[in-house]
């Protein structure tokens, strides 16, 4: 099977789980935002996203492709490690086109997973699980409670910030590259591509940050005037 | 008018693949900056030799940028920084400053051993080109020259693809050791050619498949090898190799 | 001993090549998988042979001194190749191409050799064009043209500034096509050191592996050697630092003549030499003085002021300029052929004209071009060679006028060969820039391109099987044979003997020292003192060689020292050959000029009477013999003969 035993191929699973991704982020930042202005409305598409057969099977889904994505990755550094050889440059100059980010992306995923974890933690183990194991509690489907209650930690507020900064990095360089690797791309659209990646990544990136620093913020507030 | 300068190198030697290698370092003084880096370490070999010991062993042919031979990784870039993108034998001393320490590795790179210190074995690019990197073509077959029109902006873009001289910068700039800039622009050449077009899938497939089996890496896009190609081979190319790759193995 | 026949076919000089092919004998395809050939060299003669042959089902065993066969020196040809198209409907053909080259090699040309040259040459480029040869194209996608030095139609086929680079790449893909057909088999970093001869006929070569120094032995039917030219004997020149006339020597010493050794190109725009640390010369395209115009200055007090570095080019007022080409030569002014070019240069720096430090460079510039035409058309012109000449020598030609001066190039002489490319052993095949037999005693630019191949694609593949036709009941030879053993021995005798030497000289020291001798006493102006002093300085220099060399390392694996060495001993008996051949050719002619002849105007005088004739030299069993020269008598049919003239 190409996808599998050619390096292009594994690059396919790589940008197509990838870009899967990116879709799922945007879904699920244009959720968050919804937080910002209602929490009833957030609470609204939480139920809609609880122990449903549907919800599930997409949430399988969704692990079935971080898993897919995070294997080859792992996969494919192996393999690149392997055929770098075993002898390392004693000297190294980075030139100024190569992003700092796409020789660090491995790096960039397991910090991006770490973060998911702590996420699922926080949240979904609350909700969702609490829900399929029916665990007796009354906020499983109160979104909004989680997200207050979480980001009125700080410790949290800036581990998810830095989680961010992670992600931002870690999609400015696997937006184009999805594109680049599945052939959608050249001279002219390079360049198109990388500026609508960045601007892409910084606006989701902006969604999700926004949620965390406005609850910390209320948080704060609400500290300083109880 | 040419200035003098004097400077430490560091080069390395390897006495075979198995062998674990390790830097040797030779003072050079008053080194007319308008000689070539080549010339440089022709002056060091020859103070080496005048001394009874090895010289230092490197590949080096044309030494006008156009044959592909010379390989080295100077202070942290193949072939050495400058501007416009050259090979090691147009680097000159100038580019570089009194009490200087140059740094000279080979290509390190597990599809590229080392024969003798700098110098390595490419034979894998050959593998890959006879893996599909022609038209199946008999001498004497051919029509008039003129018979197939090519539009000129096919033609020179097919020649800028064309340009790539094999000598493995890509590779060794690469942090996977990959080998896709060299690949494609071959590929590439081809596919904007009508005359290639007749094989093009099966060329894509067959080259790529190749290069995966002498154990290059896998692209991850960084771009280091367009940013040390001394003849400014573009990632675009990749691009059009994943293309091509991709859907011929769609049609398959 | 060997003689000379040159095998030209029967019939009208148009028609001979077409009646050779359509008697000469050819090979089954079920034999042509019994008979193995062995080709030397992987450049445009020798990929391309390998590539055909191969394809007819020949089992080709190809050899080449790099690491692939891409890297040969082929590749760095710049300008272009010609062509007898007439696409550009100015008037050529096949007879005018025909011409141009012969008399552009100013008649010492093989008349029937040039004009099957200038028939294939349209094949080649159709053949190029179905291998994928991106050539420059026109807006309608057709293939476009430029023109070059001695010609006066526009037939010269180009890609960019790098056609030797793609015409070598399309030969190399057929080359890698056959090999992974299994036609041929490629041995890289394999250097020629012997031809085997058995019974009279080569059948094989002893090799050494480079990276592992093995000295092996192969053995086929037929040995075809395509090893470029000798033009490194002179050290500083535009030939890569690995090319090397060992090959040719090697079957030199077998008993193979060697042909016009004297005929040496000089090519008029090269970066002039910096310093005595330079190892090699860089050429600037011919394709330049389409538009630079070359001068130095008029007054003698300016050139002093020159070599001072007081003044600059750009600072000497017009009037003060001597367009010298354009004195002299008014009808094809800065244009003309390239020996022309070379020795107006030296001419004037001699009479100390010359415009930097060592008095040897004059300028080409470009300032009345970018006036002419703007700096963004010359810089699409000629961008890439302006920023190369900037990186060499950190000048801007867009500023300051280039400096150039000759140096040497191209070799016209070579091994003899015969109509079928058959040197005087049996079975023996020369090839390329090799031999010696179509560009007289200079080469119109473009043509090399042409030639190498034409000789690979078109004419060996067609003339080897008339010796092979012969050769279908000989089994495969084994490499045990008692010739072989001797070959061998006498090889690692030979290696042996230069270890032993264990003087104090590094390879390239006394290799300079060669240079100097060479460019001093059989340059660009010769004399017979001066050739005489020459080949005593070289006798003297070989007795150092031999003396006080000094090997590093061992027999084993990778010794770029021995290999040098081993080239330097050819090249030390090549500059005999070449002064000998100089000194015995009483006049001037193409790339060889003798300064005794010469008209009043100082243009070359040739003698048709004395030395209308091809000069092969025969060695005599020992490097210290003096080497008996042969005749082979030039008979021209159709080309009148008559000075060349350049002027009007």
């Amino acid at each position: 099977m190409w996808l599998t035993n050619s390096s292009i191929g594994r690059k396919v699973i790589m940008s197509v789980s990838g870009i899967a991704l990116i879709l799922f982020l945007t879904f699920h930042g244009c959720m968050n935002v919804v937080a910002l202005f209602s929490a009833e409305g957030y609470n609204m598409i939480c139920e809609m996203l609880g122990a449903n057969w549907y919800a599930v099977a997409a949430t399988l889904g969704l692990a079935a492709l971080v898993a897919l994505h995070f294997v080859y990755a792992i996969v494919l550094t192996l393999q690149n490690k392997k055929a770098r050889g075993n002898s390392r440059y004693e000297v190294t100059d980075r030139p100024a086109k190569v992003e700092w980010a796409s020789q660090n992306m491995f790096v960039l995923g397991v910090i991006v997973i770490l973060g998911m974890i702590l996420h699922l933690y926080n949240f979904w183990y609350n909700m969702m699980f609490a829900e399929l194991v029916g665990a007796e509690t009354m906020y499983a489907a109160d979104g909004a409670y989680w997200i207050s209650a979480t980001f009125a930690n700080p410790v949290y507020t800036v581990l998810y910030l830095v989680w961010l900064v992670a992600l931002w990095f870690h999609l400015t360089h696997g937006f184009w590259s999805a594109l680049q690797t599945l052939g959608w791309s050249g001279k002219i659209w390079f360049n198109r591509w990388k500026c609508i990646g960045t601007a892409y990544a910084t606006l989701l990136i902006l969604m999700f940050a926004a949620v965390v620093l406005c609850f910390q913020c209320r948080a704060l507030c609400c500290g300083a005037c109880c | 008018m040419a200035k003098n300068i004097s400077f430490t190198v560091r080069y390395w030697k390897q006495n075979g693949p198995k062998d674990a290698g390790h830097f040797e370092t030779k003072q050079m003084s008053n080194i007319p900056d308008d000689t070539s880096f080549l010339e440089m370490l022709d002056i060091l070999n020859e103070e080496l030799i005048n001394e009874g010991k090895e010289p230092f062993t490197f590949d080096h042919d044309c030494r006008e940028g156009i044959c592909g031979m010379c390989s080295l990784y100077i202070n942290g870039t193949p072939h050495g920084k400058t501007e416009r993108g050259a090979t090691t034998c147009q680097l000159y001393m100038r580019r570089f400053n009194d009490g200087d320490v140059i740094t000279v590795e080979p290509w390190r790179s597990a599809a590229f051993p080392v024969i003798k210190d700098c110098m390595v074995d490419r034979s894998a690019f050959d593998k890959i080109q006879a893996a599909g990197g022609y038209t199946t073509i008999r001498t004497g077959q051919a029509q008039d020259a003129n018979a197939i029109l090519i539009p000129k902006a096919d033609a020179d873009e097919a020649m800028d693809c064309a340009t790539c001289i094999g000598c493995g910068a890509c590779v060794a700039a690469c942090k996977n050791g990959s080998a896709m800039l060299f690949v494609s622009s071959k590929v590439s050449q081809f596919a904007l050619l009508p005359q290639g077009r007749v094989e093009a899938a099966k060329r894509a497939k067959a080259m790529v498949a190749k290069m995966d089996e002498l154990g290059f890496g896998n692209c991850t896009n960084t771009r280091a090898c367009e940013a040390v190609c001394p003849k400014n081979e573009t990632i675009a190319n990749i691009a059009r190799l994943n293309r091509e790759f991709i859907s011929a193995k769609l049609a398959d | 001993m060997a003689t000379l026949n040159s095998r030209i076919p029967e019939g009208p000089v148009a028609e001979k090549w077409t009646n050779y092919k359509a008697h000469q004998k050819l090979v089954n395809p079920k034999n042509k998988r019994k008979l193995d050939v062995i080709i030397v060299g992987t450049g445009l003669a020798g990929a391309s042979a390998a590539a055909s042959l191969g394809e007819m089902g020949f089992k080709v065993k190809n050899f080449c001194i790099q690491d692939s066969p891409r890297r040969a020196h082929s590749i760095a040809a710049q300008g272009g190749i010609n062509a007898a198209k007439n696409y550009q409907n100015d008037g050529d053909s096949v007879y005018r191409l025909f011409y141009d080259t012969v008399k552009g090699g100013d008649y010492r040309a093989r008349e029937a050799n040039v004009y099957r040259l200038a028939e294939v040459s349209a094949n080649i480029i159709d053949q190029c064009v179905a291998q994928g040869v991106p050539f420059a194209r026109e807006y309608g996608g057709m293939l476009a043209n430029r023109s070059f030095g001695g010609a006066q139609v526009s037939r010269t086929f180009y890609a960019k500034g790098q056609t030797g680079q793609q015409l070598l790449l399309g030969a190399y893909s057929s080359l890698m096509c056959q090999v992974n057909a299994g036609t041929v088999e490629l041995y890289t970093r394999y250097e020629m050191l012997d031809v085997v001869i058995i019974d009279g006929r080569a059948r094989g070569i002893i090799a050494r592996n480079l990276v592992t120094g093995n000295i092996e032995r192969f053995s086929a039917h037929a040995v075809v050697i395509g090893t470029g030219g000798y033009g490194n004997t002179y050290f500083l020149s535009t030939n890569a630092m690995g090319c090397n006339c060992s090959a040719a020597i090697a079957c030199y010493r077998k008993g193979a003549f060697f042909a016009n050794p004297s005929y040496v190109q000089i090519h008029p725009t090269c970066i002039p030499v910096h310093g005595d640390k330079q190892s090699k010369l860089t050429l600037m395209s011919e394709s330049l003085r389409n538009d630079g115009r070359i001068w130095v200055p008029k007054k003698l007090e300016d050139a002093k002021r020159l070599q001072n570095g007081e003044i600059q080019g750009k600072d000497i007022p017009e009037e003060d300029r001597d367009y010298y080409l354009e004195r002299r030569y008014p009808a094809f002014g800065n244009l003309v052929p390239r020996d022309v070019a070379s020795r107006a240069a030296k001419e004037r720096c001699d009479k100390g004209y010359g415009v930097n430090n060592t008095g040897l460079a004059v300028f080409l510039d470009f300032s009345q071009a970018i006036e002419d035409f703007g700096r963004k058309e010359i810089e699409a012109r000629y961008g890439n060679l302006f920023d190369m000449y900037e990186e060499i020598t950190d000048e801007s030609p867009y500023e300051t006028p280039m400096q150039i001066f000759p140096a040497v190039h191209y070799t016209m002489g070579g091994i003899w060969v015969d109509y079928e490319l058959m040197t005087t052993i049996k079975g023996l095949f020369a090839i390329g820039e090799c031999n010696f037999s179509d560009h007289g005693a200079n080469r119109l630019g473009a043509s090399a391109l042409m030639q190498g191949l034409a000789d690979g694609y078109f004419v060996l593949p067609y003339t080897i099987q008339n010796y092979l036709a012969d050769q279908i009941t000989v089994p495969r030879f084994s490499t045990d044979l008692p010739e072989f053993a001797e070959a061998e021995t006498a090889v690692k005798d030979r290696i042996d003997r230069l270890f032993a030497i264990k003087g104090k000289r590094s390879v390239d020291s006394i290799h300079k020292e060669l240079g100097h001798i060479m460019w001093e006493h059989v340059g660009m102006g010769r004399t017979k003192a001066g050739l005489e002093e020459g080949i005593k300085l070289i006798d003297a220099l070989r007795k150092e060689f031999y003396t006080n060399l000094f090997v590093p390392g061992t027999t084993e694996g990778v010794n770029v020292e021995l290999e040098k060495a081993l080239r330097l001993e050819d090249f030390l008996l090549m500059g005999q050959l070449i002064a000998n051949d100089a000194l015995h050719r009483e006049e001037s002619c193409g790339g060889h000029f003798r300064e005794e002849h010469q008209t009043e105007e100082g243009e070359a005088k040739r003698d048709d009477e004395n030395f209308f004739y091809v000069g092969c030299w025969e060695y005599q069993g020992t490097d210290d013999k003096k080497p008996v020269l042969h005749k082979e008598p030039l008979e021209y049919e159709i080309i009148k003969v008559q000075t060349r003239n350049y002027k009007s």
